[in-house]
């Protein structure tokens, strides 16, 4: 990980590697990103329309809605995604490779496969996080939206006007703060999970499995710190 | 001009299991080398050590004044520049077809135009038989091409050390003696250091200047090939002549009621030692030497025989063992 910290800033740096990567994450996340994201705005919003009903506060549901969304189920999909997609791929990809013999051909004609490979993995990532990030939250508040309005009979005005009512910029901010680490965590347990895999064909496949299983449980651990400290950290905005 | 390497001490283990302990040799600039020993005596773990992928436990490699088993990463990239490897199974880049994977390395570490990378990538693959097949990719051809395509990797940078695991496992016979023919030539051609581990006896009879000999977590022998060919020393004798009376058994070592059971079997003759290879162009290696002259040398009688124009190069001619 420290390597990879410092590959970071060296020259030259593999531009073509980027954007190939990066364009292979997300032609394997999007369509998954966005078919989560719908279901995911629906339930927040029967589950929070249901409740602001009980209490007589529907002309809030937007803003819940919006909040529920920006800051906590938009980076948890693109987490979930992230690893899933993207780091299953990376880690199988890395596998493959080394148990080829790959790696160590690339180290022994004189080239730094973290610099190489990983960093431009790495970068991408987090691009794309970011990216996946903002698809989320805008089909997340859509498909709420039309949750909210079409089945229960909410109004689409006050769906909209209540927006801003809870949710703040700071928000949406952290919750992009949170995609580019949770890129970074993904990214970088995949390529280390990788890079070690031993043992044959069997080997990769183990690898694969540790690097979806540890990223999960890592982005969930560190998405609870960041939204505790965040919430210490902002006060939230007044009423 | 080639580059010596010299190694002293090399110690290596796996946890608590020793491969090998107190390796020293220097192998000769500009001398093919090849280094046998019996399945799992740790001769591709030697060839590791050696470009810097395994850290030894103790002991040097010293290759122009840096020691690679101690020294920097930044160094250990830049010492490896001078190297080119054949691995086993050629570790393409199986994203590349094969002309991309013998460009990988002008590309990223020349400022070469396209042009003469094209240049000489043709001129590898012609020298290694591939042309026609740059647009394939490794897993579209066979093992034995895909060693091919590894040595024309291999070469792209004007190595002036060439490291080769197991050359021939997977080759047929023919393209055993083209490939080795090969390494001669490209011996005569690039003065580079070689090293060649096998398991062939046919090649590492014929090929080398120098053998080495991995046996039992030692080296056993390493020196001219005649000196190894004429040894009567029982694990060189035994080995290089593909025999089974001998102190190497099925698994690893034999034990003592096996030792004592063939005590009264004598080796056979050492077979007669065959020609060296020689250029197929004429042109003189630096690193030839007259056949016999280390014998003479040294006042050792070569077996009966040795140095004629047929002799034959089968392995185990007359290792029938009649217990």
């Amino acid at each position: 990980m420290l390597d990879v910290g410092v590959a970071l800033f060296k020259r030259p740096f593999q531009l073509r590697e980027f954007l190939q990567q990066a364009w292979f994450i997300v032609t394997v996340t999007i369509v998954p990103t966005a078919l989560v994201s719908i279901p995911f705005g629906a339930v927040i919003a029967l589950q929070i329309g249901g409740l602001l009903k009980q209490f007589g506060a529907q002309s809030f549901s937007g803003s819940a809605s919006v909040l529920a969304v920006v800051r906590e189920a938009g980076p948890i999909a693109t987490a979930l995604l992230i690893a899933g997609a993207a780091g299953s791929a990376i880690a199988a990809d890395f596998g493959a490779r080394k148990i080829r013999e790959e790696l160590d051909a690339m180290m022994v004609l004189g080239i730094d496969p973290i610099q190489r490979l990983v960093v431009p993995r790495v970068l991408a990532c987090m691009m794309i996080a970011v990216f996946l990030n903002g698809l989320v939250t805008i089909v997340g508040v859509a498909g709420g939206y039309v949750f909210n309005v079409v089945l229960q009979g909410g109004t689409p005005g006050a769906y909209i006007a209540s927006f801003t009512a809870l949710a703040q910029l700071p928000d949406m901010y952290q919750g992009m703060i949170k995609a580019l680490i949770f890129g970074f965590i993904a990214a970088i347990v995949a390529a280390y999970k990788g890079m070690n895999a031993k043992g044959g064909p069997k080997g990769v496949g183990d690898a694969v499995n540790e690097a979806v299983v540890i990223t999960f449980v890592l982005l969930f651990i560190v998405n609870f710190f960041i939204s505790a400290l965040y919430l210490q950290l902002v006060p939230p905005k007044g009423m | 001009m080639g580059t010596e390497i010299a190694i002293e001490g090399l110690t290596k283990s796996f946890g608590n299991q020793l491969i090998w302990k107190d390796v020293t040799l220097t192998l000769p600039a500009g001398e093919i080398s090849v280094m046998l020993g019996p399945s799992g005596t740790g001769k591709s773990v030697l060839l590791k050590t050696l470009i810097g992928l395994l850290k030894p436990d103790e002991g040097h490699i010293w290759i122009e004044g840096t020691d690679i088993a101690n020294c920097k990463e930044k160094e250990l990239y830049e010492i490896r520049k001078l190297f080119g490897v054949l691995f086993q199974d050629g570790a393409m880049f199986g994203s590349m077809d094969l002309y991309d994977n013998v460009a990988f390395p002008l590309r990223e570490h020349t400022k070469k135009s396209e042009s003469e990378i094209r240049n000489i990538v043709m001129d590898k693959m012609e020298l290694v038989g591939l042309l026609g097949a740059e647009n394939k990719l490794p897993g579209e051809i066979s093992g034995g091409m895909r060693k091919r395509a590894g040595l024309a990797r291999a070469l792209v940078l004007e190595p002036e050390i060439l490291l080769v695991d197991e050359p021939d496992s997977g080759l047929d016979p023919v393209r055993t003696a083209y490939l080795n023919q090969l390494f001669i030539d490209l011996n005569a051609q690039i003065d580079a250091t070689f090293l060649i581990v096998t398991h062939d006896i046919n090649s590492c009879r014929t090929v080398p200047d120098n053998i080495g000999l991995l046996y039992h977590k030692h080296l056993a022998m390493f020196g001219p090939r005649e000196m190894l060919l004429s040894s009567e020393e029982p694990v060189v004798a035994q080995f290089l002549n593909a025999q089974r009376v001998g102190p190497i058994g099925m698994s690893e070592e034999k034990d003592a009621d096996e030792l004592e059971a063939e005590k009264n079997i004598k080796m056979p003759p050492l077979p007669p030692i065959p020609l060296q290879i020689t250029t197929s162009n004429g042109r003189p290696r630096r690193a030839a030497r007259e056949p016999g002259a280390w014998c003479r040398e040294n006042g050792v009688t070569p077996p009966p025989g040795s140095f004629g124009e047929n002799v034959s190069t089968a392995p185990g001619a007359g290792a029938e063992v009649s217990a």
